[in-house]
């Protein structure tokens, strides 16, 4: 695709075959272009400057921030830094005033960054409890059991990055808000992928990231209603969350303010606003179909190659396998060999893979840059693979 | 030039000195958790050398060869050239320029088997 120059580069004398975009997207030129734009021609501090410079700076920020919260129904959007980052802001506030006889819930398939935060909250004295994955899927009925009148926040991924699975979110949230529990929703792997309205799935607040869907690394977005973020502490301080600093005490900004402290990542914004753009007029729809065609295909094929294949038939665009007898790493220096760039490893979601009883696996991971063409070098890379190892 | 060469891949497939001691001085396993290479050393010792080593393992290609290259070049080694030999000793033996991921892999052999020579050291004080 011309839109991404790297495609035309060679790795280890072989064309590019990137398939890792759920580890991070290719990054299109015009988000390239809309981040130079920033340091070429309006480079500035937002908000605090009075100079023209300054507030065309705002401008392209702010317009970022509408745009983006608009991708996903939401009323208010935080830049952060990742989505890690806005779950780490939303495990220690909402963590606070919790105590023994609170619980949180999560599923068993949670990425790191979203069990981590909440594990290390959970000394508090808090209960964390893990709803159950059983081939490749939640235990709605399971969920329904865990969580109950004392749990204050169930918190799920909606794709997994590793067994692809997407959970039903409307369910979930339907029985958290039965019992008056938050919803956190960890849309990394979802936003970039499919159509997500953060309203009619009814989650509370979701966090993803800009460099999954095309935009630049650093840069993540925390979505909610105004009036839950109102209600939430501030869980970093500095400048610029203030609205007045004694040397005493301090009050803060108003939302959103009060959730970015310091200088934010201006440029990585406006890249996160292009790249929304740019996902935009390919149509989400469509990225969608595409993905999810490149992942049939891709189980189709290694299953005739007799690969060990996780997750369930439906699913986002991403497929986690293992051929029998050769270690995830020995295969995917063999592929890198070819050019063809897929992940191995636990995919951060190392309690998952003990509990499936593997050590690590591989994964090729879709988007809009890849082709059916692709998938023919990869099945042929992996019966080669094969071979050296027979 | 693949780093998969007829040497490692021999290595792999027909470990040396693979197994277990009856009677060993020391037994220590290590890990790599990010990928779950596993190395474990049964050692003898007669004074401050090595009379005889075994390991056994699971985990990549890279990281069972290297142990296996390892295993083969110990006879006559002291303890101390073990503890105080450097990487790019067993980089040597395997042949191969890794990336900076799989160094990690073919270091976990001569890791394991220095912390097991650190830990008879400390037993036998």
């Amino acid at each position: 695709m011309k839109d991404f120059p790297i495609l035309e580069r060679k790795v280890n004398g072989k064309s590019l075959v990137y398939l890792d975009s759920a580890a991070t997207s290719l990054t299109p030129k015009q988000v390239v272009s809309a981040m130079n734009d920033y340091y070429e021609n309006y480079n500035a501090n937002i908000n605090r400057g009075i100079h023209q410079l300054g507030e065309e700076a705002t401008e392209m920020y702010e317009l970022a921030r509408k745009k983006i919260a608009r991708f996903v129904n939401s009323e208010e959007l935080i830049f952060t830094k990742s989505t890690t980052d806005t779950l780490n802001i939303l495990a220690h506030a909402l963590s606070q005033g919790l105590d023994k006889k609170d619980n949180v819930v999560l599923t068993e398939m949670e990425h790191h960054s979203n069990l981590v935060p909440w594990q290390q909250m959970a000394k508090k004295g808090f209960e964390l409890r893990f709803a159950p994955v059983n081939d490749g899927v939640l235990d709605i009925d399971a969920m329904q059991q865990l969580v109950d009148d004392k749990t204050a926040v169930v918190s799920v991924v909606h794709a997994s990055n590793f067994l692809g699975t997407i959970n039903p979110v409307n369910e979930i949230a339907k029985i958290a808000h039965d019992n008056d529990a938050l919803v956190v929703l960890d849309a990394a792997q979802s936003v970039p992928h499919m159509p997500v309205d953060m309203k009619k799935l009814g989650a509370d607040f979701i966090a993803f990231s800009g460099h999954k869907m095309m935009g630049p690394t650093g840069i993540g977005a925390l979505c909610a209603s105004k009036e839950l973020l109102e209600k939430l502490p501030p869980v970093m301080f500095g400048g610029g969350m203030i609205k007045s600093v004694s040397y005493k005490e301090t009050s803060f900004a108003d939302i959103p303010d009060r959730f970015e402290p310091g200088t934010p990542n201006i440029a990585g914004a406006v890249g996160f606003g292009a790249a929304v753009d740019y996902l935009k007029s390919y149509g989400m729809e469509k990225v969608e179909k595409h993905n999810h065609s490149l992942a049939n295909s891709t189980m189709d094929l290694l299953s005739d190659i007799g690969a060990d294949v996780y997750g369930p038939a439906e699913r986002t665009g991403l497929v986690s396998f293992n051929l029998p007898g050769m270690h995830a790493h020995d295969v995917s220096t063999l592929l890198d060999e070819k050019g063809i760039a897929i992940r191995a490893g636990h995919h951060c979601v190392m309690p998952l893979h003990d509990k499936m009883g593997l050590t690590a696996s591989c994964r090729a991971s879709f988007h809009i840059y890849n082709k059916d063409s692709e998938l023919d070098a990869l099945k042929e890379a992996l019966l080669s693979a094969k071979e050296v190892f027979k | 030039m693949s780093i998969y060469q007829e040497n490692i891949l021999d290595h792999y497939k027909n470990p040396r000195q693979s197994g277990v001691l009856d009677n060993p001085d020391v037994v220590f396993k290590d890990h790599n958790p990010a990928c779950g290479d596993e190395i474990e050393w049964h050692v003898n010792f007669n004074e401050s050398n090595i009379a005889k080593a075994r390991f056994t393992g699971r985990g990549c290609a890279i990281s069972q060869a290297a142990a296996s290259m390892l295993a083969e070049n110990l006879d006559g080694k002291s303890a101390e050239e073990i503890v105080s030999m450097d990487n790019d000793k067993v980089m040597e033996l395997l042949g191969i320029e890794l990336s900076a991921m799989r160094v990690k892999c073919a270091l976990l052999g001569l890791k394991a088997l220095q912390k097991a020579i650190i830990k008879w050291r400390s037993e036998n004080e």
